[in-house]
């Protein structure tokens, strides 16, 4: 019991996280129709949790490059970690609330300092269509107004910690609910901001203005991701936007 | 809200400026809250006019007890009135609240440009965006959010006006009000109390909850009624958010001396009611002559009376009875036969009481239900419908009959010696019409006559489909 212990300690200070198999394999988004064609994932690991303030903490202690005070202004704009006290303090802020004001290449850097790296939007979006009993939610009652109502609402001004909700399927907490959070190709996707123009891009997967495609109020929880990740720019820091880390699965290693 | 000073800044427009041109002198622009309306512009030149709009989600009430999450403008459903002049230059700074959990732009419809203005001010929440345009051409436009998905955007309030005053100006009026309808989506209906969510389905189905003026019910009755003095002139601003509805704006008890419809250059005169397009507006100018309250309404009147369209200038001042005398007398009149009338109460459905009900009551029923397929004489439509009359698959056994009105019927049978393979669906009905008009059919065309009881039918109800 004593290592096990010992273990958590050492995992808590280093700022690592349990982190969860996802089966990759075929599945269709949330936005497709149902005759779109599916989208392959490979199997990878992801943290069951949002990073939080405290992990966080931890990483800018070892990597002070990414204090405050020291981050180069190309990679956060000034708004980086203005919720803490200040280099080294959370003051107020729940050490197990989720971390945010935090720019891509802070959250990249950090995932990168933990053998890891941010999940990309197949992936994310793939661990999140779970609900709780099933891989692919999306056809369970009430799962997306659920997520629909969150995205409705603003922002609190105190976040709640990591872990309240229940888990998905995979076992991964908080993928609705809590924050924003961002992917490796946040910014890969073809909204151009003018979302009725988009559909000119693509109808299938923008249908933007169209509501006609779109009969299922499930496709606009997702329309909404794509929609927020397109409005961002590496260096900004959101006030609700976080992460987690996700990694390729390992080879085994003869454990 | 007039409090607000002018604010003009004879200043040369600096270098930082976007796409400035070099000689216009700068301004703020002046920006009003609903039903205020900013002064009108004095100017007789151009501008630059910097405009500064928050986009803001914040709980609101909706109706007494009733609570919505509204996306807005300026904090406020309508959203900001902005006011310039033909010809001004405008430099627009949209700025995301850092607590919205969306990001958000605008469309002005008084923007010559892609999108009206969308793509440049595309904002992350706890971010400005800037861009400028120039105001071509005179009118009173909307603004609203076009972030995707755009319909909700707009169903939660994410829309106001704009007004580009002619080079000439406007006509003077004692008052301007600004009046903007909005039709409301939510998971509970009509008055039912709580935080309410957007309801999707109901959007798209445009299924309005609540059709309301300014963003809420009783945004403009009782204290928050707008006022006019008798004598004055009255300008309303009258825009249209929708998402879905037009709005066949009416104000009881005036006529509208002028109406600029569509808010463009037309004026049209005497309007008893003009049609406000959604995403579109109107400008109504009116004299009011006696005292009372005139009532604002979307004469689709139900909206007004049962999901919240209702709005009220409170005017004060001088009767004059030659304009309108009030009630002279009131006195007692009783024609014959005055007695209350009513619709209420229950109705009675006629039961068969015979088999020769039954064969009539039971023609009603075919002719409703059966004949489009089955044709009027029961001949069916070959390789499509079978026939019933005459049918040896019907007078085998009438039962069948009950079976493919109850359960539907799906797969091959053969007719009268010709096959048949398609997909008769359950029909929704009850099961007196049943009876009756599976007689009608036993008794009709040639078939072998007798009867099917509502006994029969039910038993055959209590049997699972195939």
């Amino acid at each position: 019991m004593l290592t096990l212990t010992l273990i958590t300690v050492s995992l808590a200070l280093s700022g690592a996280s349990e982190t969860v198999l996802i089966q990759g394999g075929e599945y269709r988004p949330l936005y497709m129709s149902k005759d779109s064609p599916m989208q392959i994932v490979d199997s990878f690991e992801l943290d069951k949790y949002p990073v939080t303030n405290g992990q966080f903490l931890s990483f800018v202690n070892e990597h002070t490059a990414w204090q405050r005070s020291n981050i180069a202004s190309v990679f956060a704009e000034e708004d980086y970690l203005k919720h803490w006290d200040n280099d080294t303090s959370l003051g107020k802020i729940s050490a197990n609330s989720p971390v945010t004001n935090v720019s891509w290449f802070a959250a990249d850097a950090y995932c990168q300092a933990q053998g890891k790296r941010l999940p990309k939007v197949s992936e994310w979006e793939l661990a999140a269509l779970a609900s709780e009993t099933q891989p692919n939610g999306s056809l369970e009652n009430g799962y997306k107004q659920k997520i629909l109502t969150w995205y409705s609402r603003p922002s609190p001004a105190v976040l709640p910690d990591i872990g309240l909700e229940s888990s998905n399927y995979w076992g991964v907490h908080d993928m609705h609910g809590l924050v924003w959070e961002w992917t490796e190709d946040f910014n890969s996707t073809l909204v151009t901001g003018e979302s009725r123009e988009d559909s000119t891009i693509d109808t299938k997967l923008f249908c933007a203005g169209g509501a006609s495609g779109a009969v299922d109020p499930g496709d606009y929880a997702a329309f909404m991701r794509y929609g927020f990740r397109s409005s961002l720019e590496a260096k900004f820091t959101l006030s609700n936007l976080g992460f987690r880390c996700a990694s390729d699965v390992k080879i085994q290693s003869g454990e | 809200m007039w409090g607000k000073k002018l604010l003009v800044t004879l200043a040369i427009a600096t270098a930082a400026s976007v796409g400035a041109a070099k000689t216009l002198p700068v301004e703020d622009a002046i920006l009003t809250s609903p039903p205020n309306v900013p002064p009108a512009i004095e100017r007789d030149h151009n501008a630059r006019v910097v405009v500064h709009l928050e986009t803001v989600e914040k709980v609101g009430t909706m109706a007494d007890g009733v609570e919505y999450v509204y996306w807005s403008f300026g904090g406020t459903v309508p959203g900001s009135f902005i006011r310039v002049k033909e010809g001004d230059e405008i430099e627009f700074h949209l700025s995301n609240h850092p607590s919205s959990k969306m990001p958000h732009n605008i469309d002005l419809h008084a923007v010559t440009g892609p999108g009206g203005g969308a793509v440049s001010s595309f904002t992350a929440p706890g971010h400005t965006s800037t861009f400028a345009f120039k105001a071509l051409n005179p009118g009173l436009y909307v603004y609203h959010c076009a972030t995707a998905p755009v319909g909700m955007h707009i169903a939660n309030g994410m829309y106001g006006l704009i007004l580009v005053e002619p080079k000439e100006g406007l006509p003077k009026v004692d008052r301007e009000y600004y009046v903007m309808q909005g039709d409301f989506y939510t998971k509970g209906k009509y008055g039912e109390a709580g935080l309410q969510p957007f309801d999707m389905e109901k959007a798209i189905d445009e299924d309005a909850d609540y059709v309301v003026f300014n963003g809420s019910v009783g945004s403009l009755t009782g204290d928050n009624a707008l006022t006019a003095k008798v004598g004055e002139t009255v300008r309303l601003y009258v825009g249209n958010g929708g998402p879905n509805l037009v709005s066949s704006f009416h104000v009881i008890g005036e006529i509208f001396d002028t109406v600029y419809i569509e808010g463009g250059d037309a004026k049209n005169h005497n309007i008893q009611t003009t049609l406000v397009p959604a995403g579109g507006s109107a400008i109504v100018d009116f004299e009011v002559q006696v005292p009372g309250n005139l009532i604002l309404v979307d004469h689709s009147i139900f909206r007004a009376f049962n999901k919240g369209a209702l709005g009220m200038i409170n005017v004060t001042g001088e009767e004059d009875k030659v304009v309108y005398s009030g009630k002279l007398s009131d006195a007692i009149y009783q024609p014959e036969g005055s007695a209350v009338q009513t619709m209420e109460g229950d109705y009675k459905v006629a039961k068969a009481e015979n088999k020769e009900d039954k064969v009539k009551f039971g023609k009603r029923v075919y002719d409703a239900n059966c004949k489009a397929c089955h044709q009027a004489n029961g001949e069916g439509v070959p390789q499509a419908f079978p026939p019933l009359a005459e049918s040896d698959y019907f007078n085998e056994d009438p039962v069948r009959g009950i079976e493919a009105i109850v359960h539907g019927l799906e797969g091959p049978i053969k007719v009268n010696g010709e096959s048949f393979n398609s997909v008769m669906p359950a029909m929704k009905l009850d099961d007196d019409e049943i009876a009756n008009v599976l007689t009608y059919i036993l008794n009709s065309w040639g078939n072998k006559g007798g009867e099917v009881t509502v006994e029969d039918v039910q038993k055959v109800r209590q049997q699972k489909g195939h």
